[in-house]
């Protein structure tokens, strides 16, 4: 089980890598030493926060407001856990504290499509190696800055978008309502960013919370008059 | 800089964790009525379009970059190429337009 989580972390890890060297320049740019972009790395894992930080840090601002930011851009993290916890094994408590720590837009992504149960093995091969990529190349990305040649670096910049595409196009072919629930929260998260500028993380949540409630609640409305005929 | 700067990454730490961990340990026990379960199980179709949608449009200035990457994902998955492969094929797309265009 270990092992089938590792294999199915592999496209994360190759699509951590860019992102991470980035974000390891960048925190050498912005002035972290090579210890605190580790550290960073191997304490908060995640992403667009790490790297809004490093903006934030750039512009002098305040702990409390970093701390605060990072809360509002990763308490899309609850649903996403919440999620998980429909299909996740009954495992000991202190694995599944271990585990939820892995939670990552991408390792939620990858594990909610699997099929039947995720186990805390499983999660634990998915987020070794998930992990195991984002800080180490955090780290080399500091020590050696962008050593890719610039265009790979460049089309490298979508593979975690194509990973995202890859995972739901499948479910899109067998179930009609999934097409729904993506086309909806996508289209309503383009509305809250660029027309009411809501910060990324709330658009995130609200845009899934709204469509998986409405859709389910359209779901049901049907079967009840599909019943009453 | 700031010297309190590993305090802050504590504290982003935190904040980021423990999102992550309430629902699978302090609240896993909570029986949702059906329909809050339906919900729940929406919320993997629901997020992955938020998160496809607009970001893959808008990582270059040149919107054709991201287009294009959005095509050729699309078209593999549904050819049946598996997410390594697509991630694959869109990368490989891309570096051929970087490089021609």
């Amino acid at each position: 089980m270990f092992r089938d989580g590792v294999k199915s972390g592999v496209a994360i890890a190759i699509g951590y890598a860019p992102v991470a060297l980035t974000f390891g320049l960048l925190a050498k740019s912005t002035g972290l030493s090579l210890m605190d972009t580790t550290l960073m790395s191997m304490i908060v894992f995640a992403g667009a926060a790490q790297y809004i930080s490093l903006n934030l840090l750039s512009l002098g601002t305040g702990p409390f407001e970093i701390i605060l930011t990072t809360f509002i851009l990763n308490i899309r993290h609850f649903l996403m856990s919440a999620s998980l916890n429909e299909k996740a094994e009954h495992d000991a408590l202190w694995k599944k504290a271990l585990y939820a720590f892995g939670i990552t837009d991408e390792t939620f992504s990858v594990a909610a499509m699997k099929e039947g149960t995720i186990s805390a093995s499983y999660m634990f091969g998915l987020i070794f190696i998930s992990y195991s990529s984002w800080v180490v190349h955090s780290a080399i990305g500091h020590i050696v800055g962008g050593y890719l040649p610039e265009n790979v670096q460049v089309s490298l910049s979508v593979a975690l978008y194509a990973m995202f595409v890859g995972l739901l196009v499948p479910a899109v072919k067998t179930e009609r309502k999934a097409l729904w629930l993506a086309v909806c929260s996508g289209l309503m998260n383009c509305a809250l960013l660029l027309w009411l500028n809501v910060p990324k993380g709330w658009a995130i949540v609200i845009s899934t919370i709204v469509s998986a409630i409405c859709i389910q609640w359209i779901v049901e409305k049907r079967k009840e008059t599909e019943y009453a005929q | 800089m700031h010297n309190n700067l590993f305090l802050i990454i504590l504290g982003m730490g935190i904040v980021t964790y423990i999102p992550r961990m309430l629902p699978l340990t302090v609240f896993h026990r909570i029986h949702l009525p059906p329909f809050w379960r339906g919900v729940l199980r929406n919320v993997p179709y629901a997020t992955l379009g938020a998160l496809i949608v607009p970001g893959i449009f808008l990582i270059q200035d040149d919107p054709v970059f991201g287009i294009l990457g959005f095509v050729s994902a699309v078209i593999a998955a549904w050819l049946g190429a598996n997410v390594m492969g697509v991630v694959f094929i869109s990368v490989l797309v891309l570096t051929v337009y970087t490089m021609v265009s």
